[in-house]
């Protein structure tokens, strides 16, 4: 897995600049955001994805072991939305005209940010690790819930200016073109497996201090 | 029949003319400075990438040190 890691991030990183990518007005060369930006939405998806998994198998059979997942999940997940919110923020300067333009998009994630931070927050007021546990793992499920309609629907039903919404140009237009699929796919799987594996790295640092703890 | 030819010519110069007009980095790229920025990205990529590798290899040592059945 980590040896894939690196090659298909090397691989994006390098194809991502040098392949041919349509030319279209307004979007000109940030297209090639495609490759960088919108794997972090999607690796995020994907970590949150997990955390809530491991949420509900927690609230199903309260093991230890299951919170820590579901929590490092969510952590890493949130790092990669704060990149997405970042990167995204960079692109809307230079072509919608103002870092923050409150696009539905724009706005929506912003706020599926807040609730995943709001998660944190209720985690660090808790004392009792198992009450932490629980009200966490039912909270994790309410702010996957709430991701949902915030991320893939609302946007879709307000008029929004961001790529793939509407009429813009966005994926519409990438599935007649598959010249940037095949660095995007890349892209997507990379960045899945790369946030999986800084999760795991963090889940095993909180295993090791669990056994010091105990002992 | 002949509408159609002509219509199917100016409709395929339009959309090769409007090609040609977006504005890309065509510069950047004639002059080969791109690879200077491909090398740039891929040196930290790199750094990031070692740096997670012996991240792992440290935890994996402790692991053992542990009793290894923590995983």
């Amino acid at each position: 897995m980590k040896v894939t890691v690196a090659v298909l991030l090397v691989y994006v990183h390098t194809a991502g600049l040098l392949f041919d990518v349509p030319r279209l007005n307004i979007l000109n060369e940030t297209i090639r955001a495609l490759y960088f930006h919108v794997p972090m939405w999607f690796g995020m998806f994907f970590l949150y994805s997990l955390s809530i998994y491991y949420a509900i198998r927690y609230l199903l059979n309260p093991l230890e072991e299951y919170d820590i997942r579901s929590v490092e999940f969510a952590h890493v997940g949130t790092a990669f939305g704060i990149l997405g919110l970042l990167t995204g923020m960079l692109w809307a300067r230079y072509t919608w005209g103002a870092f923050w333009h409150g696009d539905p998009k724009q706005t929506n994630s912003a706020i599926t940010l807040l609730i995943y931070l709001a998660y944190f927050v209720l985690r660090a007021s808790l004392e009792n690790q198992e009450q932490r546990a629980r009200l966490s793992a039912v909270y994790n499920v309410f702010a996957f819930a709430a991701m949902i309609p915030l991320i893939f629907i609302i946007p879709r039903l307000q008029s929004s200016m961001h790529p793939g919404s509407g009429g813009n140009p966005g994926f519409n237009i990438y599935d007649t073109d598959s010249s940037m699929l095949i660095v995007f796919y890349p892209a997507v799987i990379g960045w899945f497996l790369t946030g999986y594996w800084i999760a795991n790295l963090r889940i095993r640092v909180r295993k090791l201090r669990l056994i010091d703890i105990a002992s | 029949m002949k509408y159609i030819l002509t219509l199917v010519c100016l409709v395929i110069s339009a959309t090769t003319q409007a090609q040609e007009t977006v504005e890309m980095a065509d510069k950047l790229r004639a002059e080969g400075k791109i690879y200077v920025i491909v090398g740039i990205i891929l040196i930290v990529l790199a750094g990031m990438l070692t740096y997670l590798f012996t991240l792992d290899k440290k935890i994996t040592k402790l692991e053992k040190e542990r009793g290894g059945r923590t995983s």
